[in-house]
């Protein structure tokens, strides 16, 4: 099984695990809010990896028009998540995401 | 030889995300992310997802990564602070993800065996089936997806505009 030429696809699902765990570390811990909208697309690239490997094992097209479609949205969540801090930081003029606690401006 | 590769981008994806979470500035979490994304791409082709590959260098580490890069840059983002919400956030986060990454992996290793293996080079979803699943069973949700699109984009510019 371990010849070299075959790769369990646990170990492809433990790799997705991995960059999910570290993405909701990063998205807990880290304070700025640019960083954590990053591990937010560290966490959907490690989910896109899972779908790819079933999509492969099960000989489904499924999984692959999924991540497409995840790609999409995860273009349009960036476009829009970065014009909202950018309107963030210029209503409080700081990125810390310990002072942009009120919903309003 | 596919063994290799594997640990060879597998690690790199591992070291890059790491990076991000150990990196004060956000301009080498950037980059840094950018080196997940790439070597991402390149276990997709080993998957047989050509396509997405492709996708994932254009859309992901090109379009999206450039306008992440772009805003730290345009917002000068500087070395982020420690606050008394970072301390909380530590004494949180790092058990908490620690036993999310702990569950996880049991898991799927324990149903290793049911899972069974992958090989390099047999791949069934060819790009004539994709493109043959997402242009004519799945045409309706993928315009959807073009008015999604048209919609942030007119939401960014909202958004962003300055307000006189």
């Amino acid at each position: 099984m371990f010849s070299g030429s075959v790769v369990p696809v646990s170990w492809y699902l433990v790799l997705s695990a991995i960059l999910f765990s570290i993405g909701v570390a990063a998205f807990l811990i880290k304070r700025n809010i640019i960083t954590v909208f990053m591990s937010i697309e560290l966490m959907l690239n490690a989910v896109n990896l899972a779908f790819i490997v079933f999509a492969h094992r099960w000989h489904q097209v499924g999984g692959q028009i999924f991540v497409l479609f995840v790609m999409v949205v995860a273009a349009a969540e960036a476009a829009v998540g970065l014009a909202i801090i950018i309107a963030v930081f210029r209503a409080r003029n700081t990125l810390n995401v310990d002072q942009v606690d009120l919903m309003k401006l | 030889m596919y063994l290799a590769l594997f640990l060879i981008f597998g690690g790199l994806c591992v070291a890059g995300a790491l990076n991000l979470l150990f990196q004060r500035h956000p301009i080498n979490s950037a980059l840094s992310l950018i080196v997940v994304m790439s070597s991402l791409a390149v276990l997709y082709l080993l998957l047989g997802a050509e396509f997405l590959a492709a996708a994932q260098v254009i859309v992901y580490s090109g379009a999206i990564m450039v306008l992440f890069t772009f805003v730290i840059m345009l917002l000068n983002a500087g070395r982020e602070e420690r606050t008394h919400g970072s301390k909380a956030a530590y004494a949180v986060g790092i058990p908490g993800a620690a036993a999310l990454l702990g569950a996880l992996v049991y898991i799927f290793l324990s149903n290793g065996s049911l899972l069974g293996p992958t090989l390099l080079g047999a791949s069934w979803v060819v790009p004539t089936v994709f493109s043959a699943t997402l242009f004519h069973d799945l045409l309706l949700p993928f315009e959807v997806t073009s008015v999604l699109l048209l919609v942030a984009i007119l939401g960014a510019v909202a958004l962003a505009r300055k307000e006189h």
